[in-house]
């Protein structure tokens, strides 16, 4: 088991590289110059050579690489070129933003979307499996920016209950310690902040967790109806067990684990930043860091935060491979 | 051969299957009793309708598309058929429990053995956790599994074959069901385990004091331990009587055909008898006998109209024209058929 965690982590070497010379490579072939973008459309020529020199920009491209890596390796992220801010800094405020997100996201998605799919299985053709499975094609294929922008339209503008925007109403006062905000305003017993947080989390999280939903409804329901059809089902049936017991501890088990493999995908997929909804909903995560880091050709910011969402991507997949062992005991590690 | 003091009684059993491609007659008419106490055994080929009538008794038929039909089932005068679902939920596994062919398969594979006696006991019986571990190990002792102690945390893939089917029957003797239906329980085992398993339901019959429905297309494990058997072709019986009866004196053709296709140690080696053919389809059967078009003795009227099932003997019943006076008397005619293919 050990012996399987460390071999993982060193594969993430070869992985970090491979990501650190792709986005590399893709920022510096886009048009665009980040000290045009800095200074504006007035600066003159001299202006721009001169910051362009003190940034490095006119180094070759194996020197500027190796001087990324250099200080990545040093533990170093760089410095953002529009906000001089370190990008450790800024990470540390943003990602937790971005996971408070994702995970509200993902807990809506787990929990519906398996529920839907589990009774969905069980009255296969039903009107319930009818409409639910209907209603997940649509999730599917719903633009989350149609639907983010309807859901501030409908709730923001016309019943103007939920906050259009942002993670905080402007003024709202929260001591950070984690920088997840429920559990800040909780921890500090703030449940005015807390109520606010939760208000704003609301619809850029059915937003985000919309097409999860829909795809962890499809596979449970899938899953399901395979399991159902096994021998090990008709001896629970024979036994005389309750119904629930037969569904929940004897098929959902078994037909978990494909589900668990998506729940991975898709949860890493969402922590890299969700660059729509976060921007749609001016979420301060990552996904709107990058998304405003490329406008601005900040090339640091790009590189390092893409390096680091890789790794976080890695390892949700190497927890969800590690979790497979709970739900099927046949599996070994090696 | 039906009286009072059976167990279970079914009656005129028909269990069909609605499918796209027609309707599959499964079980077509059966009957038979089981005795308090009594093995009695289910043979046929595959596909015969041995395996769905047990499922009939347990209300376990996949429905849709499976229906039953028509008929009594009557386990203790009570008839299972009018059961709510509740009710049947509170007699399988504590009244009557159930034994399949293929323990690979048949237990769930990420729950632990312990799990899975437990959840039986505690369904059915009013005990603590503490009381139905017990008496989950109690039973693995009993069917002989080594080190019960231990094994008892581990996971059904952690057993080999035959020990994944002492522990399936461990689990269907947990609530000293009355009756346990056995479906092929040796099918998927070695030989040398084969015995072993069926020396075990001998042992545990003894002991528990409970009728055993085996289901086999096996005849010498009929031999092994059967009091009675029903012979089932083509979701009908064919053939019904003692085990002994039916060794020393079989009446039916396709119990015939069966016995001859078993290969013989004691005699010099030969080809061995199949019955040629293949066994009807379910979906479109003969009009008449469902058998005569692989019936070595087939006559005019085995086509024309289909057989009941008659006593020639005290408790011997035969499902054939040729042991119906009426009719024995008629030449056959596959038999000039098959000698002039020979030739």
């Amino acid at each position: 088991m050990l012996k399987y965690i460390s071999k993982r982590l060193l594969m993430l070497i070869p992985v970090l590289i491979g990501v650190s010379i792709i986005t590399f490579s893709l920022i510096h072939l886009i048009p665009g110059d980040p000290a045009r973008s800095m200074l504006g459309e007035k600066a003159t020529e001299a202006q721009l050579e001169s910051l362009r020199q003190e940034l490095g920009l006119n180094d070759p491209y194996i020197v500027q690489y190796g001087r990324f890596v250099g200080d990545i390796l040093q533990g170093d992220l760089g410095q953002s070129i529009q906000s001089k801010e370190s990008i450790g800094y800024e990470l540390l405020h943003k990602l937790p933003a971005t996971m408070e997100l994702t995970l509200f996201a993902m807990l809506l998605a787990v929990t519906i979307g398996i529920l839907a799919g589990v009774i969905a299985a069980v009255k296969q053709y039903s009107w319930f499996d009818n409409i639910s499975m209907t209603g997940a094609l649509f999730g599917v294929s719903l633009p989350i920016f149609w639907l983010g922008l309807m859901m501030i339209w409908f709730f923001s503008v016309k019943l103007n209950i939920l906050p259009p925007s942002g993670r905080l109403t402007p003024g709202t006062e929260i001591n950070t310690i984690t920088n997840f905000y429920l559990l800040d305003s909780l921890l500090t017993g703030n449940f005015r902040a807390f109520k606010d947080a939760f208000l704003h989390l609301i619809m850029p999280g059915i937003a985000l967790g919309t097409i999860p939903m829909a795809i962890i409804a499809r596979m449970t329901r899938s899953s399901m109806l395979e399991v159902m059809k096994q021998d090990y089902i008709r001896t629970a049936d024979a036994k005389g067990l309750k119904t629930r017991l037969i569904i929940f501890r004897h098929a959902l088990k078994n037909a978990f684990l494909p589900v668990l493999t998506v729940i991975g995908l898709q949860f890493g997929l969402l922590l890299g930043g969700a660059v729509l909804t976060e921007t749609i909903f001016s979420w301060p995560g990552i996904g709107r860091y990058v998304y405003l880091a490329v406008l601005g050709r900040d090339y640091p910011v790009v590189q390092s935060t893409i390096l680091v969402v890789a790794t976080i991507f890695v390892l949700v997949n190497l927890l969800t491979d590690l979790l497979y062992k709970y739900f099927d005991p046949r599996i070994r590690y090696e | 051969m039906q009286n009072d003091s059976s167990l279970l009684e079914v009656r005129n059993l028909h269990t069909h299957f609605f499918t796209k491609s027609g309707v599959v007659k499964a079980v077509d008419g059966v009957d038979f009793s089981v005795k308090p106490g009594e093995t009695l055994g289910i043979v046929g080929e595959s596909g015969s309708g041995k395996s769905i009538t047990a499922l009939s008794i347990l209300g376990l038929i996949p429905s849709p598309p499976g229906r039953i039909v028509d008929g009594e089932v009557l386990f203790k005068g009570d008839n299972l058929l009018k059961k709510s679902p509740k009710e049947m939920r509170s007699i399988r596994g504590k009244e009557i429990a159930m034994v399949f062919q293929d323990p690979m398969t048949s237990l769930n594979p990420v729950l632990t053995v312990e799990k899975q006696m437990v959840e039986t006991i505690l369904t059915h019986e009013k005990l603590t956790r503490k009381q139905a571990f017990a008496r989950a190990l109690e039973l693995l002792d009993l069917v002989g599994i080594p080190d019960a102690k231990n094994r008892i945390h581990n996971y059904p893939h952690e057993f080999s074959g035959g020990m994944r089917q002492r522990v399936m029957i461990a689990i269907a003797l947990s609530c000293n069901p009355s009756l346990l239906i056995a479906d092929e329980p040796t099918t998927a085992l070695d030989v040398t385990i084969q015995a072993q398993i069926l020396e075990l339901f001998k042992k545990m019959q003894k002991e528990l004091d409970m009728a055993i429905v085996m289901i086999t297309h096996d005849l010498g494990v009929v031999a092994e331990v059967c009091d009675r058997v029903m012979v089932m072709y083509a979701g009908k019986p064919a053939e019904y009587t003692e085990t002994t009866k039916l060794f020393d004196n079989g009446k039916h053709p396709y119990t015939l055909g069966l016995m001859h296709s078993i290969p013989k140690i004691t005699e010099k080696r030969q080809k061995l008898e199949a019955i040629t053919g293949m066994p009807p389809d379910l979906r479109s059967l003969p009009i008449g006998c469902s058998f005569a078009p692989r019936c070595k003795y087939a006559m005019e009227s085995c086509l024309e109209s289909d057989p009941l099932l008659k006593n020639v003997a005290d408790g011997h019943a035969v499902r054939c024209f040729l042991h119906d006076d009426a009719f024995s008397k008629e030449e056959s005619f596959n038999e000039t058929i098959i000698g002039s293919e020979k030739s």
